[in-house]
């Protein structure tokens, strides 16, 4: 029987996978924005299996939010990506350095 | 006759002392004043000791000097043991050494380390009178030890030369095998009796000789019969018995005199006086015994063959005192200890001659010493030439002369052993002896005619130099010569018969073959009259015409022998291949154990892996580890997430 807790561990799972595609990912700024994408999708995760387990259905309405939220984000953040790109002819994350104190 | 024995022994060592530390300072005439007059003098007291013990009526004295250590009941002392034997040994000792100390003025004449020579002959003066004198085995040890270390430095006196320092480390290393033996049998001495003093150990001999005792488990020996071999392999190296040989060839590297006074005369002759010594002992052993004649027969006759083949006249005369060796070794197996002793002091006297006189042809041929290029040296050297016929003659035993009545009575004696009627080792003891007569008289007489007689083989440039040595070197040839000539004449029967040694030599009444013959002797006189009528007459007369018909006049035989008779000359040439076996046997496996122990043991296991792989592998986990430390404050926040999930893992699934 597929309880709370595998739920929140697949959630937890995601979560790191997400969190150490950022860090270790040092060259594509977009593995970054989806990496950000895929935490709030564990999060998301963890709200719905709440919602479920609680049955309180506003847990719901937060991941239409969040995820709405989300795709207005990700195109900012693809629109950034764009013009950084024309900016520099790059997209290398390691290369982005011209605020190093 | 305290204070005598204490100067008789102190007084060379003094000397070894001044000569050694001082040299510098008293030159090299105040060298060689200091100690032949400490020698001197130790030689006319140890006379007059024996004079009295002979005459006198001086009985034998036991006298404790000094105790040195106590442990557990084992009491380590210095003392002296002079009874009749000793005194013998006393005066053969000191008189060969007082000769040796003359004739080296003349021999080490221009030798940059004069002063150095006389102290190391001086401190084996001291030694072996140390040795000899001995009431304990501790004491023994000790003189023992430091002939050895004597001879080895002696052997080694020119020590830029590469062969003297392989033969001096020859000596030493041969020397530890049969000293690791005697020190077990001392220890077993110990471990039997609880003592060290020869009187103690002999009253308890008879206790000893009724335990067994386990060598190997299972095997039970008796206890008498371990210590007595042990002790005889101690004398197997110091004498020079095969197998333990190999050392006393090359030791001719030394010097001379010392090729003399050490290897002919007297360090050599310890384990046989040390054998005799412990004669109440080996009494009781029928095996020990056995070993004994059977080891001295196989070096009496096979050593004696090598000398045929070599052409170096200090190798000749260096296979000769094995040979010699081998006859005393012989007589101490037959119980004829007393023969031994005899034979022991007439070889003393007639071997340091003949070294004596071809140090004397070496001198003159300026230190050349292949007999092959020598010949015809007679009517140069005439004084030499006549003590070397003196020393040659006496030892083959020509009748009247020293050797005559010392090996005609050994080998008499070994005929009447106890061992008669007893098989092979009767029969091997025997026949060497006998058939040693033939070879005996073959070498020396082969030396003797090669460089005395025949063409003058030698260059011309060393041939217009030719001339008599001086007298500090012929004086003592003529001094040994007279004891050589006669000293067999007149002690045969007081030595022999008369029951000379006392209590210092025990024989039980079974073995007591010397009491035996003595019933049928009629004083020297009678034996020189019988002397053609015994076989060993004819042998040493054959050995003589036959060396002078092969070498003299059909010189060209030896060679058709030598081309027909290869393989037995080069077994010869190589001296059986001991020196072989030993050197890429022993030596070389020795060797090879260390080098695997060095390279794969040390090296490889202790440095390489234990040592130095602690070192790399921690460098190399450090390696791996600095990878994780980058320096990013990133990598450190994931390290942190990590270890959360973790904790948090843990907690939920196994807590």
């Amino acid at each position: 029987m597929i309880g709370l807790q595998h739920y929140l561990t697949l959630s937890a799972m995601l979560f790191v996978l997400s969190i150490a595609g950022i860090i270790i990912n040092r060259r594509n700024l977009i593995l970054i924005l989806m990496c950000i994408e895929l935490m709030l999708l564990a999060v998301n995760f963890n709200f719905i299996a709440f919602s479920r387990h609680l049955g309180d259905d506003t847990g719901q309405v937060f991941v239409f939010f969040i995820l709405t939220v989300a795709a207005a984000e990700a195109a900012i953040g693809l629109a950034i990506l764009v013009v950084l790109f024309r900016n520099r002819r790059s997209i290398n994350v390691q290369e982005l350095n011209t605020m190093k104190g | 006759m305290y204070s005598y024995y204490l100067t008789i022994v102190l007084a060379p060592l003094a000397a070894a002392i001044v000569a050694g530390l001082f040299g510098k300072q008293i030159g090299r005439a105040g060298a060689h004043w200091i100690t032949i007059l400490a020698v001197g003098l130790s030689c006319v007291l140890s006379m007059f000791v024996l004079k009295e013990m002979f005459w006198g009526g001086a009985v034998a004295e036991n006298i404790h000097v000094y105790t040195w250590a106590v442990t557990d009941g084992l009491r380590m002392e210095v003392g002296f043991l002079v009874d009749r034997l000793t005194a013998l040994m006393m005066v053969v000792v000191t008189f060969v050494s007082f000769s040796v100390h003359i004739y080296t003025i003349g021999y080490m004449h221009d030798d940059p380390g004069y002063q150095r020579f006389f102290s190391y002959i001086s401190l084996f003066t001291f030694s072996m009178l140390m040795l000899v004198m001995s009431n304990n085995f501790l004491q023994l040890f000790f003189g023992w030890e430091a002939v050895g270390l004597v001879s080895y430095l002696l052997i080694g006196f020119w020590y830029k030369r590469e062969s003297a320092i392989f033969a001096n480390l020859k000596a030493f290393l041969v020397n530890r095998v049969g000293d690791f033996g005697f020190i077990l049998g001392i220890a077993a001495i110990v471990m039997f009796t609880g003592s060290l003093d020869y009187a103690e150990v002999f009253g308890q001999a008879e206790s000893v000789a009724a335990q067994q005792f386990e060598v190997f488990p299972g095997a039970p020996w008796n206890a008498m019969t371990v210590a007595c071999i042990l002790l005889f392999i101690g004398a197997m190296g110091k004498s020079a018995q095969a197998p333990l040989h190999v050392w006393l060839p090359d030791s001719m590297e030394g010097p001379t005199p010392i090729s003399a006074l050490i290897h002919a005369a007297t360090m050599v002759t310890a384990g046989i006086f040390m054998v005799a010594r412990m004669s109440p002992l080996f009494e009781l052993s029928e095996t020990a015994l056995a070993v004994v004649i059977t080891i001295g027969a196989i070096t009496a006759f096979f050593m004696g063959l090598l000398g045929i083949v070599q052409n170096d006249i200090k190798r000749v005369v260096a296979y000769s005192t094995l040979s010699q060796l081998g006859y005393m070794t012989v007589a101490l197996g037959a119980s004829a200890y007393s023969a031994a002793i005899f034979h022991l002091m007439t070889h003393a006297f007639f071997k340091a001659l003949l070294f004596l006189a071809a140090g004397s042809v070496i001198i003159a041929m300026h230190h050349e010493q292949d007999i092959r290029k020598m010949g015809g040296l007679r009517k140069y050297m005439p004084i030499t030439y006549w003590t070397a016929l003196i020393g040659s003659l006496a030892l083959i035993g020509f009748p009247g002369l020293s050797g005559f009545f010392s090996k005609d009575l050994l080998i008499e004696a070994v005929k009447e052993s106890h061992w008669h009627g007893q098989g092979a080792v009767y029969w091997i003891a025997y026949l060497s002896v006998l058939l040693g007569v033939f070879v005996t008289a073959l070498y020396s007489f082969r030396m003797f005619f090669l460089v005395f007689h025949g063409k003058a083989r030698m260059d011309k440039e060393t041939k217009s130099h030719l001339h008599e040595t001086p007298w500090v070197v012929t004086a003592p040839l003529i001094m040994l010569a007279i004891p050589s000539a006669i000293i067999g004449w007149i002690t045969v029967n007081d030595v022999l018969f008369n029951n000379y040694f006392g209590d210092a030599i025990v024989v039980s009444s079974a073995h007591d073959v010397l009491a035996h013959m003595g019933e049928s002797f009629h004083g020297s006189l009678s034996l020189l009259k019988h002397a053609p009528q015994t076989p060993v007459f004819w042998l040493a007369a054959g050995g003589v015409f036959s060396a002078w018909f092969l070498y003299l006049r059909r010189p060209d035989i030896p060679v058709t022998i030598k081309r027909k008779l290869s393989g037995i000359y080069t077994l010869l040439d190589r001296k059986y291949y001991f020196d072989d076996l030993y050197i890429k046997g022993f030596a070389a496996g020795g060797r090879g154990i260390g080098r695997f122990l060095w390279e794969k043991g040390d090296q490889l296991i202790i440095d390489g892996i234990i040592v130095n792989g602690t070192a790399r592998s921690v460098g190399k986990l450090a390696g791996v580890m600095r990878q994780i430390q980058t320096g990013y404050l990133y990598t450190y926040a994931f390290a942190m997430i990590i270890g959360l999930t973790m904790l948090l893992s843990w907690l939920i699934w196994f807590r």
